[in-house]
């Protein structure tokens, strides 16, 4: 699988992928485990909830007529069949979480062992020059073929036809491939392991938007540009198309090639662009915790921010158009009727869900942007600043600052370029921003809870802060799923989104909102508290 | 105040788990003195810092910084001290000379026209980013960060490790300055040259408690001078005597190691014995510091 056996350099690969074994004993089982379950799970709650075929077709025709639902899922292949409704519900979701786990484990197995310099360690003994990155992409690929099959023995085990099953384990192995490749490609061009997992994370928010757009417009070609996209069109229990499997494994190992290619032409611990010379003295403003937070983190917020932007512009140019598409539709039109909707309220549904999707995905930023505090710890650069006057009450505040900031410019990026686009084409530029930056606004309080979370954690378990990235996985999985699975109000409430107001459609009600900051705060707290009290600890 | 040491840490253990990093260490640092602190890989050096700088917590005993609690103090202490750290990590995308003054404002100010001088004598390029610095050129960022501010107390973990013998020169003459000056140097190190160049006060710790401890002289009074002696006959029972160790002959020359409470003894007995040549040496502090570790094995 990985298209570079048979060249020199392939010495210790097999040691490497032991010793990857080891190190991810528990992560790998994890990923695989959570992949295969959110679709075995998907599966019987569709064939308990739907179990008419009536049933289920009415509800194909619904999807049908959601492009919002589309953006998010796909579209439905088959509706009559449990196969085809849990392949529309549940092969993004599978595929983005194959993907990632792909780009995190090729990225911590190469570029951040080159980084911390163990590669060079393991490079001086009796290893091949390709033997790190052929052992991080081998170790993934087996990964994704393990998901793969566990996804066909749940679903077949489900009672689903076997041939379905086994294209649906195939789609979402196949794009864990592909991101393998993208990783393994961006950890030859950047020296960094955060940039390497920014860069291939980015290829995975493109691919995710090019689907969406694709699927919510009904233009098929936009959606072929993604392997997400591909994904879907496997089409499992709809006809499978074998050939896009083939697609998908083909395209990984041209990637893989290209990471061997380009590996060959960088030496260890160095990107592809040569490093740049920087100042000889600092700039003035940088003088502080908060500068240095700043001066640390703003090429990624900056990253984010165009993220937002391309993918507000994109949403906020598209919503008109499907009020285009009920226009042309009287059918469907008569549909919406029905649900109790007309174009507007079509259009508000597509735009509400791309905030609550954005409202995810900078929740994902607040996270992250958090947690730098820890790495910041764990690489052991936190210890000449605390070892300077600067407090670690003051120290913690600087980056948590950068993150509850930084969600805020980044929604409202969001909010703004989106609710201009949609403006200009409906003729009101001005309130339709004025709109929509309120509506991504409201998702604020969420997004700064997981800051919190994450602070707790870096307090309380600085070395499980981790389990911040499962929260945030869990809230996704709850707004997903949760609704599909009847699952509990108790249980969906827990989730900090499930408490933020669909601000285009119904009126802001603050309660729920002052309640997430007042959560937000107290955790925040707590977790530079427990910093205050603890020890230093490296990785 | 002024008279209080500098340092002063007795009984100090800390745990990291099951293990004891620090098992009851004792360490007087006067101000203005430069003391050596030693200690072989493990021995709780650095977790010694670390408490110092109040990033680690003691389980028990006392250590007092300044005249101050390193962990409630920690920031008003630290306007008055400098730290170098054994394993320097820098900001990849910052440069060195970013670094630098950025950790010299965070300390309170520094001076600018120090800075320029030590870039001079360090032979770094401040233009480069982090990431681009080898080991040795990471450790100057860190030494001249701490030596451009002007503060009372110098900490330095190994601060010469990775850098030339061109720079460990360097590094000398600007301690030296430093002592000069009256600054307080606690000095972390494996270059026992190094150690006996700069610092009159030593502290030898294994295991995590101090096993020796005083003036460099005195320490070597205590131990063993080594002599070197050419004689017309060897006198029998040399070998026997008490206090003399590691007696090895060769022709007319004769060498072994002597107990300082037994040199006058030996000495008698030799120049009774028609001395021809003769080179007494006292202690190295290698031959110190081997011996201390030694006792372990």
């Amino acid at each position: 699988m990985t298209g570079m056996t048979g060249m020199t350099g392939m010495t210790g690969t097999l040691m490497l992928v032991r010793l990857a074994l080891r190190r991810d004993r528990v992560l790998l089982p994890v990923w695989i485990i959570v992949i295969a379950g959110v679709i075995t799970v998907s599966a019987s709650a569709i064939a308990e909830l739907y179990p008419q075929a009536g049933q289920r077709i009415a509800l194909g025709v619904t999807i049908g007529a959601t492009p919002a639902l589309q953006a998010l899922t796909g579209p439905v292949f088959d509706a009559g069949s449990v196969g085809g409704l849990t392949a529309w519900r549940a092969t993004t979701m599978a595929a983005v979480l194959a993907a990632l786990m792909s780009i995190l484990v090729v990225t911590r197995h190469t570029r951040a062992e080159e980084e911390s310099g163990r590669a060079e360690l393991v490079g001086a003994g009796v290893v091949g020059r390709q033997a790190i990155p052929a052992a991080a992409v081998l170790v993934t690929a087996a990964a994704n073929l393990l998901t793969a099959v566990l996804i066909t023995a749940g679903l077949t085990g489900q009672g689903l036809p076997a041939a379905g099953a086994l294209a649906f384990g195939a789609a979402v192995g196949g794009v864990g491939w592909v991101f393998t490749g993208v990783a393994i490609v961006a950890a030859q061009l950047t020296t960094q392991a955060r940039t390497a997992n920014a860069l291939a994370c980015a290829v995975l928010g493109v691919a995710f938007l090019l689907r969406a757009l694709g699927d919510a417009a009904k233009v098929e070609a936009l959606a072929w540009l993604s392997p997400l996209g591909w994904a879907q069109r496997v089409r499992a229990f709809a006809g499978e198309r074998w050939w896009v499997v083939a697609l998908l494994a083909v395209s990984a190992l041209v990637l893989v090639a290209a990471a061997a290619l380009l590996a060959r032409r960088r030496d260890l611990g160095a990107g592809l662009l040569p490093a740049r010379p920087g100042l000889p003295d600092a700039a003035a403003y940088l003088a502080g915790p908060l500068a240095l937070a700043w001066r640390l983190q703003r090429g990624g917020l900056l990253g984010w921010a165009i993220g937002f932007a391309v993918a507000g512009v994109l949403f906020g140019a598209l919503a008109h158009s499907l009020g285009d598409i009920v226009g042309d539709n009287p059918q469907l039109a008569a549909l919406l009727a029905q649900i109790g909707g007309g174009a507007d309220e079509l259009t508000d549904a597509f735009l509400t869900a791309e905030l609550s999707l954005l409202g995810l995905l900078a929740g994902a930023y607040a996270l992250q942007a958090t947690l730098r505090l820890r790495g910041e710890e764990a690489e052991l650069r936190a210890e000449p600043v605390l070892a300077t006057a600067v407090s670690r009450r003051r120290w913690s505040l600087s980056h948590l600052s950068v993150a509850l900031g930084g969600s805020v410019v980044i929604l409202s990026v969001g909010g703004l370029t989106a609710g201009l686009a949609h403006g200009l084409r409906i003729g009101e530029p001005a309130g339709q921003a004025a709109r929509m930056l309120g509506a991504a606004l409201v998702q604020v309080p969420a997004t700064w809870t997981l800051a919190g979370i994450a602070m707790l954690l870096f307090g309380l378990l600085p070395r499980l802060t981790a389990l911040a990235w499962a929260a945030l996985l869990a809230f996704a999985l709850l707004a997903q799923l949760g609704e599909l699975l009847q699952l509990d109000e108790r249980i969906t409430n827990l989730s900090p989104f499930a408490h933020v107001p669909q601000a285009l459609t119904q009126p802001v009600d603050a309660g729920p909102l002052l309640g997430l900051v007042l959560v937000t705060a107290a955790l925040l707290l707590a977790g530079i508290a427990a910093f205050q009290r603890r020890d230093l600890q490296e990785s | 105040m002024a008279n209080s040491p500098a340092i002063l840490i007795s009984g100090l253990t800390k745990r990291f788990g099951t293990v004891r990093a620090l098992d009851g260490l004792d360490l007087v640092v006067e101000a203005g003195e430069a003391h050596g602190f030693l200690g072989p890989n493990g021995s709780g050096k650095t977790t010694t810092l670390r408490i110092l700088l109040g990033l680690l917590r003691t389980d028990s005993g006392h250590a007092e910084l300044l005249g101050g609690h390193p962990w409630r103090d920690a920031v008003e202490l630290h306007r008055r001290l400098a730290y170098v750290p054994g394993d320097v990590v820098l900001w990849p995308t910052l440069s060195g000379g970013e670094a630098i003054d950025l950790l010299g404002r965070l300390r309170g100010g520094l001076d600018r026209r120090r800075k320029t001088t030590l870039l001079e004598r360090f032979a770094l390029d401040p233009a480069r980013k982090g990431r681009a610095y080898s080991k040795g050129n990471r450790q100057k960022v860190a030494l001249i960060a701490a030596l451009a501010s002007n503060v009372e107390l110098l900490l330095l973990d190994e601060p010469t490790s990775g850098l030339d013998p061109l720079m460990e020169a360097a590094f000398r003459e600007v301690i030296g300055e430093e002592l000069a000056r009256g600054r307080t140097v606690l000095l972390s190190s494996h270059s026992l040259s190094e150690v006996e160049a700069l610092c009159d006060q030593v502290t030898i710790i294994r295991d995590g408690r101090t096993v020796e401890t005083g003036t460099l002289a005195a320490l070597r009074h205590l131990t063993r001078t080594t002599i070197d002696v050419e004689l017309d006959d060897i006198p029998g029972g040399l070998a026997d005597l008490a206090g003399v160790h590691g007696l090895t002959v060769a022709g007319s020359r004769v060498r072994f190691q002597v107990d300082g409470e037994h040199l006058q003894t030996v000495l008698r007995l030799l120049t009774g014995s028609g001395v021809r040549a003769l080179t007494c040496r006292p202690a190295t502090l290698e031959e110190l510091f081997l011996r201390h570790y030694r006792i372990t094995s």
